[in-house]
């Protein structure tokens, strides 16, 4: 198989060959060289990039049409309701750009197309046309980095709501654990010595703030409304933790804690019966469909979002947005920490 | 100062070549023409052959990745021919092979070709030929920088027959993941060979730096004001300057991690559990890996840039038979992306846990670099504004690099503001992004110089129409790839992941992954009639003649041989700018840079 893949590769080059051979052999009689650019091709190539330039504009209309829907739903959370809408403006604006530059770039290579008559124009410079285009980009910039900046100074402030729930997520090769702060609201302190089979996260055993703490896996939960205070660590190498519904995202860096904080405002079971969701549920589930396989329903995710080893892409865990009730029923089913290791 | 220093050299060289004369090409064995070559323009043909040979094995890997991310768990008898039993048992890529063919696809796009190639080619080429000097400051040095480039790039391939694989932490190679044997098979032996390839390579980066620096400064003929030099020298001239500055830098990067991975240090590693038990290694930091990784990492974006930018500056004047729109904006421009390329290298590191305000200096200073970019992309377009374009293949790679300059930059708009970053940080939107503005317009960049500068390197014309071909697969198959990975970033997909099947919520994503692996399978058999016009030409192109694209630069007023010195006699002299293109007044639409000013004639932009 391999062998004949190689053969037909040897006879393609070797075809390929005497084709130019001939070709070459023919021109001889013309007094053309083949290299030099007619008016013909010059033609055939400004009409074929008028041509491209549509077929491109046609391509991206195309994908958004058919893919934007496929996008991650809107924001669950406060500030990344924000985040959406200063995308949103900023994507009409490069749109726009992207439109109107390439435009031009394939017209004046359509119509300027070369011919025998015709001469250029000598224009070396002109400096109230090369002023306007700094000056225009650099207003739209400024516009640019003041609403970015306003909204990041936002995001990036400390947590300081005092009915905020602090929750500790842990990473490692290849999965995530969340460490709830407990009655106290506060963490208990970590020594990665002291990691074990039965101290999972490192927790220091001595730190009497730890012993409400709770360990959760496969999924943990958040109540809807409140400040969340997501503070993460590391057990092995760089992971990331990727909220992309909350528009949360930061990275697990081991001998750091990173932090991250967000407001959701919507339980998963109301964005199960938010519209754009149920469309694109409806089109995932058609899809799986397709392979055999059982449908699924929505559900928030985490994800890791930086190389982290040959697990990479399986790197998961399930968030559940419950009412501030249904959280406080779950969180009082869930084995404090020191409870855990007296029952190991 | 500098043509002083010219004509001295120029002196030596008169003595020299009349004591020698006759025997200047018998005496040549076949060691000193084509292996250790001091010549410039056999140098850069070396760098050219060697950055394809890599560049056809770095696009096979991502032929085959993508094979496993449009067909995740498919059995391919291609995977299994290419890999072995080892890393495609039955035709399904191994996920540590996956994570490796990633890691060595990037390295060897990013330095090999783009860098050592890009510049290696062409500012060895260009620079002595269009500043009129007879070669490169030093021969020697000059030699020495492609053979380092060479021992670099032989090291890194050997690493891909090594027993646990080569390198695998991602291109970026961040510790610990990069530091630790543990974490990932990669680490092992492949990343030491990926640590010495790349420190090979500095060395090799460096010695052609300097010397690129040092022939544009002193070595310039008569007349050749810096203000009259090409945008090509001024592109090579600025980029060297930017290598000189951060490549050393990425040396101390790497020589702190090797210490970190051999000799027991903790510049990067701190609180670490693995492999069942806890390290020593405590008070270290990987962000401290990242701020010098970046340090060089973004300037490099440029390294890769500029050369195309400025080889597109030529082609795009020449071929529109128009002078440069602007000429001393577009050196302001490139100064302008040069020094702000220093200072935004944070940009990457939005989500790492830097300080946010920190961050938002870098948003700052990095959507300053939009407006030389923006300038520049304007200029292109107004130079061909009112042109007689001449369709070659050169510029249509031009023109398609302009497209993919812009397509690609206005998504950089996005990524350089933090607030919006968080939520496609390191997604495919990352992805698309980087490959338009490097898989597309750099490589643009460079296919359009071996067009134009076929017939100075080889002394014979490359195929047009094959070139033609060549272009419109590239051009359509590399947006077909590129341009639908927005939508999967949008979708909230992240990078460097073998598969997607393991979350149903990027399960309605198939047919995307699948059209971006159909058009990177056909962009790469594309390829091969490049590749095929390339090697054909070289043997059995036709004959160039002198100056075949009625051009103003030096290079064309050297006779068609390779000899030693470039010119025969004396060195030319300059008289005026690059871009007297269909100048009024003038018999024909261009005017070389030899010709001497008329009586009240003004030179280049003053009018």
């Amino acid at each position: 198989m391999n062998f004949l893949v190689l053969l037909a590769i040897v006879l393609l080059i070797i075809a390929g060959h005497q084709l130019l051979r001939v070709i070459e052999l023919s021109r001889g009689l013309k007094k053309t060289k083949e290299w030099q650019v007619s008016e013909t091709d010059n033609n055939m190539m400004g009409k074929a990039m008028f041509l491209f330039m549509i077929l491109f504009f046609a391509f991206f209309f195309w994908q958004v049409n058919r893919w934007m829907d496929r996008s991650l739903p809107p924001a669950a959370s406060i500030h990344g309701q924000k985040i959406d809408d200063l995308w949103d403006a900023n994507i009409y604006l490069i749109t726009f750009v992207f439109l109107v530059t390439n435009f031009f770039l394939f017209w004046f290579a359509y119509k300027y197309r070369g011919t025998s008559k015709a001469k250029a124009v000598f224009l070396t410079h002109n400096n109230k046309l090369e002023m306007a285009w700094t000056i225009i980009p650099a207003v739209a910039l400024a516009f640019i980095v003041i609403f970015g900046l306003k909204y990041w100074n936002e995001i990036m402030t400390e947590a300081n709501d005092p009915k905020r729930v602090v929750i500790e997520l842990y990473a490692k090769q290849f999965d995530w654990t969340a460490r709830y702060a407990g009655k106290d609201g506060k963490l208990g302190e970590s020594e990665y010595r002291q990691i074990s089979g039965s101290n999972p996260v490192g927790m220091d055993t001595s730190d009497v703030l730890g012993y409400d703490d709770i360990l959760v896996k496969n999924e943990f939960h958040i109540p809807v409304g409140r400040e969340i205070e997501l503070k993460m660590r590391s057990r092995d190498v760089i992971h990331s933790a990727y909220l992309p519904h909350f528009r949360a995202q930061m990275n697990c860096v081991p001998g750091m804690i990173t932090t991250f904080k967000f407001v959701p405002n919507k339980t998963t079971a109301e964005m199960k019966k938010d519209p754009y969701v149920v469309k694109m549920m409806a089109g995932i589930n058609a899809q799986r469909a397709k392979f055999n396989k059982e449908p699924v329903e929505f559900d928030y995710l985490l994800l890791c979002n930086k190389i982290c080893g040959a697990s990479h892409y399986n790197m998961q865990m399930n968030v559940i947005v419950d009412t501030e009730a249904d959280y406080k029923a779950w969180i009082d089913k869930q084995k404090v920490f020191k409870t855990a290791v007296a029952a190991n | 100062m500098g043509t002083v220093k010219n004509s001295e050299l120029e002196k030596e060289h008169l003595v020299h070549h009349d004591h020698v004369h006759d025997h200047d090409d018998h005496e040549e064995s076949f060691v000193s023409k084509y292996l250790f070559s001091m010549d410039h323009k056999m140098i850069s043909r070396q760098f050219l052959i060697t950055a394809i040979v890599m560049a056809v094995i770095a696009m096979g890997m991502s032929i085959i990745f993508r094979m496993q991310l449009a067909w995740p768990g498919e059995h391919f008898g291609f995977i299994n021919a290419m890999l072995g039993d080892k890393w495609g048992k039955d035709g399904v890529l191994d996920p540590n092979m996956y994570l490796a063919l990633v890691t060595i696809h990037g390295t060897i796009m990013v330095f090999f070709v783009l860098t050592g190639g890009l510049s290696g080619t062409f500012a060895n080429l260009l620079i002595p030929y269009q500043v009129g000097a007879r070669d490169m400051a030093s021969g020697f040095l000059n030699m020495l920088s492609f053979w380092f480039f060479f021992v670099s790039a032989a090291i890194m391939t050997a690493s891909l027959f090594i027993n646990d694989g080569p390198a695998s932490a991602g291109w970026t190679i961040y510790p610990p993941l990069s530091a630790l044997p543990e974490a990932i098979p990669g680490s092992k032996l492949g990343m030491t060979l990926w640590l010495v390839s790349m420190t090979l390579f500095v060395v090799s980066s460096l010695l052609g730096g300097i010397n690129y620096i040092v022939t544009v400064l002193n070595l310039r003929t008569k007349g050749m004001k810096m203000t009259r030099m090409p945008l090509t020298v001024w592109a090579f001239l600025i980029t060297a300057i930017l290598g000189v500055l951060s490549f050393p830098v990425l040396v101390s990067c790497v020589v702190l991690l090797i210490c970190d991975r051999s000799l027991g240090t903790s510049f990067y590693l701190s609180d670490i559990y693995i492999g069942g038990r806890p390290l020593d290694n405590v008070g270290g930091s990987p962000v401290l890996f990242e701020h010098l990784f970046w340090f060089l990492g973004h300037p490099e974006v440029y390294i890769v840039l500029l050369p195309a930018l400025g080889i597109t500056s030529e082609v795009i004047a020449t071929s529109s038979r128009k002078p440069i729109f602007g000429y001393r904006a577009m050196i302001g421009s490139m100064l302008a992306i040069g020094f702000l390329s220093f200072i935004v290298w944070g940009h990457h590191m939005f989500m790492t846990g830097m300080n946010p305000f920190l961050g938002s200096v870098f948003v700052f200073t990095t959507l300053l670099i939009a407006i030389p970019s923006a300038v520049k992309a304007f200029n292109y377009i107004t130079t061909m504004w009112k042109g007689n374009i001449q369709f070659t293949p050169a510029m249509l790679f031009s023109i398609g690099l302009v497209s993919s300059f812009i397509t690609g930059g206005v998504t950089g708009i996005i990524l350089a503001d933090s607030t919006l970053d968080i939520n496609v940080h390191d997604t495919y939107f990352v992805v698309a992004h980087f490959h338009i503005v490097m898989g597309l317009s750099a490589i643009f960049g460079m296919f359009a110089g071996v067009y134009h500068w076929f017939p100075k390197m080889f002394l014979r014309m490359m195929n047009k129409k094959l070139g033609f071909i060549h272009f419109w697969i590239t051009l359509t198959m590399a947006y077909g790839v590129f341009f639908p990975m927005h939508f999967l970033g949008l979708a909230g997909v992240p990078r460097r992941y073998y598969t997607n099947s393991n979350f149903p919520m990027f399960d309605n994503l198939v047919d995307i992954n699948e059209i971006v692996t159909i058009c990177a399978i056909i962009g790469a058999l594309g390829q091969g009639v490049f590749l095929f016009n390339f090697f054909y030409s070289i043997f059995r192109g036709e004959k160039a003649p002198q100056n075949p694209w009625n051009s103003n630069t030096l290079e064309w007023t050297t006779p068609m041989a390779h000899i030693h010195g470039n010119w025969p006699g004396s060195l030319p002299v300059v008289h005026r700018w690059a871009y007297d293109y269909s100048k009024p007044g003038k018999e024909k639409d261009f005017v070389p840079q030899t010709v001497p000013l008329e009586e009240g004639e003004h030179d280049g932009e003053s009018h």
